[in-house]
């Protein structure tokens, strides 16, 4: 398997064939702020929380889907960058309804992390307060429209981990938002496994455990890459009737 | 040396930012030595008063009587703190706004979800609100901003001490900023 040598903030790592910048980052030490990344399932470039600066690109690139390619030098935590990142998440604390003070997910957020990493004591753009449902129609689990980022954990780790899709995108723009199924509720979405593995792939308070309260929700993101490890190792089917 | 004029002020919150500040405990000691508590829902004081220094902001600007408040705050104070998340992002108080405007906030509040005799509030003395609740900073300038849901005291006291050194306080981190 052929090796790249590329550097990363002045450092050299070394990535083997297929694997991403934010990759080589990982496994060097360096930390890339990431949030439509999960462990375990497919990248999209969507947050762009990962952007990175590599010479002689004039566009910034999204570490999560950037090959990691031999003599690529790239900076990843330039002030440049930083103001970036910090506008992103302010982007998304406004375009929401994120109310820490009474979300399920407080202190184990997500975005609320994201936050105090960029330094966002306050948000500078105007909140737009939208108007979006909660859907509480399944038996199990329950969905804040209100604290959903829109980062689409939840539809690939369904489709990818579970290989079921009960989850996907519907609507453009600041309408876009994620639906069971052919837009019913969830509870009536007859292709959910209730498995909750979107609820355990969910970076913020959007999906939830019913009657969990304000910081209950602590998720076990390990669960979900143990399982897509498992699936890759094909340890999984490992007894006498397993494929060879 | 003359002493540092601190000044607390309760907009639309639930108070529980001022209750906050008074678990500084035995700071509290320390700090009075230090400061001249000019005006606070803790003191008996009617008016705002000028050439205050330190001015603490609880709540978000809600009605009319806070956008007069917050005004008259920015106007007679050096160094203004947006106090607890309800000041810096609207937070609980602001929930409301995505019902899009006042009239309708009403309604559901004091019509629709009423168990007996549904009816506006009507009186001169109640303040009206505003269309939107808004953070503080969407107002008026604001010096420096100490989030948390309430804020704790160490936070608190994180902020005031470097003000009573004369520094600018900076604060960073989840043990300082993360809202909530």
């Amino acid at each position: 398997m052929s090796v790249h040598t590329l550097t990363i903030d002045q450092r050299l790592v070394s990535a083997r064939q297929g694997e991403t910048v934010l990759d080589a980052a990982k496994e060097a030490g360096i930390s890339i702020p990431t949030l439509c990344y999960l462990d375990g399932i497919s990248t999209v470039g969507a947050c762009r929380l990962c952007l990175v600066e590599v010479e002689g690109q004039s566009k910034l690139l999204p570490a999560c889907v950037t090959a990691a390619a031999e003599g690529m030098v790239v900076q990843t935590h330039t002030e440049h960058l930083q103001r970036y990142r910090r506008m992103i998440v302010e982007l998304l604390l406004a375009e929401g309804n994120h109310i820490c003070a009474v979300c399920v997910s407080n202190g184990h957020c997500e975005l609320q992390d994201l936050a105090v990493d960029m330094g966002v004591d306050h948000v500078g753009l105007a909140y737009q307060f939208p108007d979006r449902q909660v859907d509480i129609s399944h038996q199990r689990f329950g969905l804040d429209h209100n604290r959903c980022v829109l980062c689409t954990r939840c539809v690939r780790a369904c489709d990818e981990l579970e290989g079921v899709h009960t989850w996907d995108m519907a609507g453009r723009g600041r309408n876009s938002h994620v639906v069971s199924d052919l837009n019913q509720p969830w509870g009536e979405a007859s292709s959910c496994t209730s498995c909750g593995k979107c609820v355990s792939a969910c970076p913020t308070g959007a999906l939830f455990d019913r009657g969990s309260t304000v910081g209950e929700m602590q998720r076990d993101r390990d669960r979900l890459s143990f399982i897509a490890n498992a699936r890759q190792e094909r340890q999984v089917a490992r007894g006498p009737h397993a494929p060879s | 040396m003359t002493r540092i004029k601190l000044a607390t002020v309760w907009l639309g919150g639930c108070s529980g930012c001022h209750m906050s500040f008074l678990d500084l405990d035995e700071w509290l000691f320390e700090l009075a030595q230090q400061v001249e508590l000019v005006y606070s829902p803790f003191a008996d004081v009617k008016t705002y008063p000028e050439g205050v220094d330190v001015a603490l902001v609880e709540g978000a600007v809600a009605n009319q009587d806070h956008l007069e408040m917050i005004r008259q705050v920015r106007d007679r104070s050096q160094f203004l703190i947006s106090f607890g998340d309800c000041a810096v992002t609207g937070n609980v108080t602001a929930i409301r706004n995505v019902l899009g405007a006042a009239e309708p906030v009403l309604t559901r509040a004091y019509l629709e979800a009423a168990d007996v005799r549904p009816q506006l509030p009507e009186a001169d003395i109640l303040p009206p609100l505003l269309e939107a609740v808004m953070p503080v900073h969407q107002v008026v300038p604001v010096d420096c901003y100490l989030p948390g849901c309430p804020p704790n005291a160490e936070r608190i006291r994180a902020v005031l001490e470097p003000l009573l050194r004369g520094d600018r306080p900076a604060l960073s981190g989840a043990d300082f900023i993360r809202f909530g």
